[in-house]
């Protein structure tokens, strides 16, 4: 029997993974990759709205000191039809706050399977890879595919003039330094 | 000075999809499966079902009867296992057929210039002319990836399909 590639031998290294619910869809996401694990609500208390052309996924955003995180609609992004997710993962190293339906639960995985070439629109950009987890195939996240560089750039071009107030950054700050979380370590 | 044409035997697998029969090279093809589960997730490639667990590999599924017969297929019997060719790289690929799979030999005829581009060729076989499927250009792939997606596709193993991605913590 043909085969397309040999498999690669040597040491796996397993790689801890939250698993999430976007709807009735399962995805994992790197827990390194998440900074922190909030309630949408008490996220976007502090949020404000926003509207830019075609990026109906965000909705609204947060001041954070110099920073600003998008919050985008986890189901919008994908495609799914299911109500606003009511965690948001804050992502590392991106301006994005991901609202999510649930945690599945945290588990490692040993493989990670590149997206089959068969797969050629947006996904490329949307995943890592899919992973095989309990007989059933999960698609890993890649934390910086939920907005493109043009995305953001339409997002910071809507953006209302830095005028917030001063109490409002003052309690985004406090909030972030009291509820930054590393998934990885923490919960390993 | 006589010219003459060597005609020569290949193998070829046949495959059913409603009342029609294609042919896709033998050498191109893996095994025969049952059906088991499609795990789907959120894409945007069109002609992609999902993917399939076989052998600890994930391997998508492309339903070709639509571009084939017109109709995408209601029931299905098997899945043929095939190699898809990507520039350098192949990758199998899952082919819902509607019945038992045939493995022939026969002779080819070329195909012409104005055939559909998922024509391979013809060969004849039990009094039918039938197709022998260019997979390439039947089933998506990066070939037909926009430009804005390029640059994703290119660094690291991970999306250097057909290569097993190592999990990185």
């Amino acid at each position: 029997m043909p085969s397309p590639a040999p498999e690669k031998p040597g040491t796996l290294r397993a790689e801890q993974i939250i698993l999430f619910r976007i709807g009735e869809q399962l995805f994992a996401l790197s827990s390194s990759s998440v900074q922190e694990v909030r309630g949408a609500d008490s996220l976007s208390g502090g949020a404000r709205e926003i509207t830019a052309p075609g990026i109906d996924k965000v909705r609204q955003f947060v001041r954070r000191g110099p920073n600003t995180l998008f919050l985008v609609n986890g189901a919008g992004h994908f495609g799914l039809a299911a109500p606003e997710g009511i965690l948001a993962f804050v992502l590392r190293n991106t301006r994005t706050a991901l609202l999510v339906d649930g945690i599945e639960r945290m588990t490692t995985m040993t493989r990670l399977q590149a997206l089959p070439l068969s797969f050629c629109h947006e996904e490329r950009q949307w995943y890592r890879g899919l992973t095989a987890l309990d007989q059933t195939v999960v698609p890993v996240v890649r934390p910086e595919g939920f907005l493109s560089d043009k995305e953001l750039m339409m997002l910071d071009a809507a953006l209302p003039p830095r005028d917030a107030s001063r109490e409002e950054t003052d309690i985004e700050l406090e909030a972030e330094a009291s509820t930054d979380t590393n998934l990885g370590r923490e919960l390993n | 000075m006589t010219v003459s044409t060597e005609l020569e035997l290949k193998s070829f697998v046949l495959l059913r999809l409603g009342e029609r029969r294609f042919a896709v090279a033998a050498d191109h093809t893996a095994e025969l499966v049952s059906p088991s589960r499609v795990f789907s997730f959120p894409h945007r490639t069109p002609g992609i079902e999902g993917v399939i667990l076989r052998r600890g590999r994930i391997v998508p599924v492309c339903d070709v009867a639509e571009k084939l017969i017109g109709t995408r297929l209601t029931t299905r019997r098997f899945y043929l296992i095939a190699l898809r060719r990507y520039g350098q790289r192949m990758e199998w690929v899952a082919i819902p057929v509607t019945g038992e799979c045939e493995l022939i030999n026969a002779e080819l005829t070329a195909a012409s210039a104005s055939d559909e581009p998922h024509v391979a060729a013809w060969l004849s076989h039990g009094g039918d002319v039938i197709e022998v499927l260019n997979l390439d250009a039947l089933t998506p792939g990066l070939e037909t990836l926009r430009v804005g997606f390029v640059a994703a596709s290119q660094p690291g193993a991970e999306t250097d399909c057909g290569r097993e991605a190592e999990a990185r913590p």
